[in-house]
């Protein structure tokens, strides 16, 4: 919305401070100017306002300029647009409210022999006036009937409109529209009438969308020569709903939606009825001005409000004058917005609201336009005291141990979209039958909620890739969505995604091995690091390969796997499947793991406890073994652990260092180079010993076909 | 013997052994004179003593035994000092390295900017005493806009563009599930589980029907905060968020307040920043203004209170006060790290987060 200053000082001929400065301290009071633009010399500036939508009385000329007066003190001199005498009607025209819910106020006033013509063609004081405020705002001049109403719009924020009154059967009646009633409206589209629109009607027909737009029919044309100029008060919510219906949003319908001024309807009818009269005609009859008392109860004469001096100071707080809001301030601030104060003692009143203001209706709203009109900045920077305690979020030491550890492995944060596809949801959900779409999708690639973080994470490593960063180790941490659209469950989950390598770092000294590619191992074992971050009894890795409908479908099924804690599936991971690889256009293996958190965070967490170093040598034997290819590691690691437990208490460690696969070995067979360390914690262990001690892990494997390379 | 053949030979010797002693710039150098001179069965004193000492007569013996004891301590002494003194300096020259090349750097992963700046803002709030709250990401109506005082059929709901799930028209308006347009609805969760005093600070993830450009995405993140105590006030919260900013951009940092509205807040304010990138010069990043706007705030409205009292009835307004604020992290963090497109915080780019690290 656009405000002239040069407009505001014909209203307020005597505010002290110059445009720049007027602009600094209506924004400061909450009338926000966003932009100043000269007009050139004698012409002022033209404020961009950027009102907030609660104060819909101050966005035209009339009500900026009370807040004005209010700001310096000033007397603003009420609205006033001086008609010529009426001449008598033989009848009054006749108006009937019979929505008497949704029409607080009728306003119509009959003039007989205008003549339509454009507003400059006048010489009208009103006219001129009004057609020089229009090119300053570049606002387009249609007609005297029309325009007349763009200016008290302008000027005071009032719809009103101009009907051809010899279109008019009868009278008006406000109603709601009636089954099967339609009405083609000023922008020319016929409409179907729902019974619960408001509309302006006359004894056969309706004529207007009340507070909305006016009809086709009843329009001011240049033939015109007798109009009825109505202002008047329509409900809010009755207005947004016919407005919302029919998908119309006007000047008028923004206002009444937000609430119009139900005792400024004679003036709006005044200033238009004298601009339309400055170009010829008369009046005839008297205004006709019907008003629903209990509309009037609820509005412009709304029961005061109480408010005392106390409250203001409870909620406000301290000042940076030593005397802080006074009972002054108070009664200054409100009298100058409009409101009547009733002293009931020194410090409390009752308070009258000004029938512009219907955002006004509480204590807390005057308190509200105390602060705003005092300044906020005004108010002192104070801490409260606090008596109350840190509550810890229960899984904010999981999560940021869980964060710090992929951070410490050269994984990088990422953050994905809320939405996928309905087509990737279906293949990542861990419960595919409760994806949960959305009403009003952005578009259909994101037409579901997440119900995992793989499609997020596949995007985000496929777009790295695309643009040739080849080395990608991201994760997310973020939220999973499943149910249906009755109940949706929240869960959190663990992504992390990785392509390529590490890259290089440094600089290689010499002659040496490229760099590896990462593999599945690298993110097993970044699971297995995440998993110790929990105090945990069992810590599995499992596949189904050969099981239809375990392993989840994106996943390569011969290398993938489900990770189990504690008896319950965690996660899983493993390469993308090479068929989903090819339609996303990836030609690098793509390796994925998700986890899901809720049911890690039950888990404590790890706590560091110390062993008892021993204070004798560890002694490290290494085996080269011949292991059959059905044998697993899981299985020789699972004997040798029974060894330890069992037998060999001195077996403190044992690890796969190497394996290698022959494609050309003759049998099944491929070599593992197991690693053991023996360690006694009383005595220093003799050679005799460790001997015995290798052909107990030699007689452990071989149980399960390994053997002894030779 | 004579006694001058034996000075000969002795000083012969002597001069022998300093002469292998002077060139010993290796440990395996130092070895070989040890074994050359002191070895038990080879060495050159072991055959001096075998062929010399036991086969002297006897008048002799005291006085070569001393000659072979002192040449023994010289001996000693030598490989003592070679072995002490370490390699030489020629042999450390050959060792050199081109110590200009560029160190070797653990690769490092980085925390997302945005939590970065989610965690920065809790750090700084949970000094003032700010626990955190959190709340689901699809809401109810009720929750999001109706308990925070947008009634059903109010303009206020138009300012935000919502994301709905979907098949909720047969359901009572309160019951639509929707995407939270905002983390105020924590804000009532929150005061439904805990009487006052409440300190909290809310970081999440928010959603809004709006269409991607440099500024905006549907999906973006706020921190909220909630004050509710017996003593609460206006210029409490002032102090409070001139503080919080103090921490995030520096003590230079200056605050100004502007009227503004928000429903579920009254008074409801902006709060602007002295500009960060000119001091509040003006420049082109304020618009020559020397202020930046960067979060919204107000003292609780009554009618949100209300609505929290129906389940703790201690949320009497007229006994408390409180106050709420919010930010949006992307903008703040587009401030501090100079990110000029919103998107790329979604967009998982290596070369964007690597940044970070």
């Amino acid at each position: 919305m656009n405000i002239l200053t040069t407009w505001l000082r014909a209203l307020l001929p005597a505010i002290p401070a110059d445009d720049h400065q007027l602009a600094e301290a209506l924004t400061l009071r909450g009338i926000a100017v966003e932009g100043i633009h000269s007009l050139g010399e004698g012409n002022g500036h033209l404020y961009e306002m950027d009102i907030t939508t609660n104060r819909v009385d101050a966005m035209n000329h009339y009500g900026v300029a009370r807040e004005v007066a209010a700001i310096y003190g000033l007397t603003l001199a009420p609205g006033a647009a001086p008609l010529p005498a009426a001449q008598p009607a033989l009848t009054p025209f006749s108006v009937q409210i019979q929505a008497q819910d949704a029409c607080g106020r009728f306003t119509a006033r009959v003039l007989r022999n205008i003549k339509v013509q454009p507003i400059a063609a006048s010489s009208g004081p009103i006219s001129s006036y009004a057609a020089r405020m229009f090119t300053l705002l570049e606002q387009k001049q249609i007609s005297n009937a029309v325009d007349a109403s763009n200016f008290a719009w302008l000027a005071m924020g009032q719809p009103t409109h101009a009907f051809d009154l010899d279109k008019i059967v009868g009278g008006i009646i406000v109603r709601r529209a009636h089954r099967g009633e339609s009405l083609k409206t000023l922008d020319g589209v016929l409409r179907t009438l729902d019974p619960e629109d408001l509309i302006v009607a006359d004894h056969a027909k309706p004529l207007a969308l009340a507070g909305v737009m006016g009809g086709w029919d009843t329009m001011i044309t240049p033939e015109t020569s007798n109009v009825l100029v109505e202002a008047a008060w329509f409900d809010p919510v009755a207005v947004r709903r016919t407005a919302k219906r029919h998908g119309l949003h006007t000047d008028a319908s923004h206002r009444f939606e937000r609430g119009a001024d139900l005792a400024a309807c004679p003036l709006a009818s005044e200033i238009v009825s004298a601009i339309i009269l400055e170009a010829g005609g008369h009046i005839e009859g008297d205004l006709v001005d019907i008003t629903v008392p209990a509309i009037l109860a609820k509005t412009a004469h709304r029961a005061p409000v109480a408010l005392a001096l106390s409250e203001v100071q409870r909620i406000l707080g301290t000042t940076l004058e030593a005397e802080g809001i006074t009972a002054h301030t108070v009664e200054t601030v409100l009298t100058a917005l409009g409101c009547q104060l009733a002293a009931e003692s020194e410090t409390t009143w009752q308070v009258t609201l000004p029938s512009w203001r219907l955002d006004l209706a509480r204590e807390i709203d005057l308190i509200e336009e105390v602060a705003r009109v005092y300044g906020y900045n005004r108010f002192a920077n104070t801490l409260p005291a606090f008596a109350g305690a840190i509550r810890e979020l229960p899984h904010a030491a999981a999560d940021s141990a869980l964060r710090r550890t992929l951070l410490a492995a050269g994984w990088n944060e990422a953050i994905s979209s809320t939405f996928t596809s309905a087509t990737d949801a279906a293949l990542t959900a861990p419960q595919p039958g409760l994806v949960v779409p959305l009403g009003n999708p952005l578009s259909e690639e994101a037409g579901v909620m997440r119900p995992s973080l793989v499609p997020g994470m596949l995007s985000m490593i496929a777009a790295n890739l695309h643009r040739d960063t080849g080395d990608v180790r991201l994760f997310e941490l973020g939220t999973v969505f499943s149910g249906t659209t009755e109940k949706v469950d929240e869960r959190p989950a663990l992504a992390i995604g990785l392509a390529g390598s590490a890259p290089q770092t440094g600089v290689q000294i010499g002659l040496g091995a490229s760099t590896k590619p990462l593999d599945f191992y690298d993110l097993k074992g970044l699971v297995e690091q995440l998993l110790s971050r929990f105090k945990t009894k069992s810590v599995y890795f499992d596949n189904f390969a050969s099981v239809a409908g375990i392993t989840p479908e994106w996943l390569h099924p011969y290398r993938a796997a489900r990770v189990v804690v504690e008896g319950t599936t965690v996660g899983w991971l493993g390469q993308l499947h090479p068929r989903q690889a090819t339609a996303r256009k990836l030609k690098d293996a793509v390796l994925v793991a998700e986890l899901y958190l809720d049911r890690l965070h039950p888990l404590p967490l790890h706590k560091p406890a110390v062993r008892e170093l021993s204070r004798f040598q560890p002694v490290r034997r290494d085996f080269s073994l011949l292991v059959p290819d059905k044998t697993a590691w899981a299985e020789l690691d699972a004997s040798l652990a029974a060894l330890a437990r069992a037998s060999l208490p001195e077996l403190t460690q044992w690890q796969v260092r190497e394996v290698v696969h022959n494609q050309a070995a003759p049998r099944q067979e491929y070599s593992l180079l197991l690693s053991t360390t023996f360690q006694a914690s009383d005595r220093t262990l003799r050679d005799e010993e460790l001997h015995s001690y290798a052909q107990h892990v030699l007689a452990a494997v071989s149980n399960l076909g390994a053997r002894l390379r030779t | 013997m004579m006694n001058t053949d034996l000075d000969q030979s002795f000083a012969q010797l002597e001069a022998e052994a300093r002469q292998a002693a002077s060139s010993l710039h290796s440990p395996e150098a130092v070895e070989n004179f040890r074994l050359e001179w002191l070895g038990r069965k080879q060495g050159r004193l072991k055959q001096l003593s075998e062929q010399w000492l036991k086969a002297a007569p006897a008048e002799q013996k005291r006085d070569l035994g001393q000659r072979f004891n002192a040449l023994k301590t010289l001996v000693e002494s030598l490989l003592d000092e070679a072995s002490s003194s370490g390699p030489s300096d020629a042999s450390l020259a050959a060792e050199a390295l081109d110590i200009t090349l560029p160190g070797t750097r653990r690769l490092q992963g980085a925390e997302h900017p945005i939590t970065r700046t989610m965690n920065e803002l809790i750090a700084i709030f949970a000094g003032l005493g700010y626990s955190v709250g959190v709340g689901p990401e699809v809401e109810t109506d009720y929750y999001n806009f109706e308990c925070m005082n947008f009634p059903p059929g109010h303009p206020a709901r138009d300012t935000q563009d919502t994301l709905v799930i979907a098949n909720q028209d047969r359901r009572s308006l309160r019951d639509r599930l929707l995407l939270r347009t905002h983390t105020s609805p924590v804000q009532m969760r929150t005061m439904e589980q805990h009487p006052p005093p409440i300190r909290i600070v809310i970081p999440g993830k928010v959603h809004r029907n709006d269409a991607a450009d440099a500024t905006h995405s549907p999906v973006f993140h706020q921190v909220e905060g909630l004050c509710v105590d017996t003593n609460i006030t206006f210029s409490d919260l002032k102090g409070t968020l001139d503080h919080a900013m103090k921490a995030l951009f520096g003590s230079s940092v200056k605050t100004r307040f502007f009227p503004s509205f928000f429903p579920f807040t009254e008074p409801s304010a902006d709060v602007q920043i002295s500009c960060i990138f000119c001091a509040g010069k003006g420049c082109r990043k304020c618009k020559h203004s020397g202020w930046i706007e960067l979060l919204g705030c107000g003292m609780v409205d009554p009618a949100v209170f209300a609505f929290a009292a129906e389940k703790q009835p201690a949320y009497d307004p007229r006994k408390i006060s409180g106050f709420a604020f919010g930010m949006g992290v992307e903008r703040i963090a587009m401030m501090k790290y100079g990110v000029s497109d919103i998107g790329q915080f979604y967009s998982g780019d290596m070369r964007f987060l690597e940044q970070f690290s």
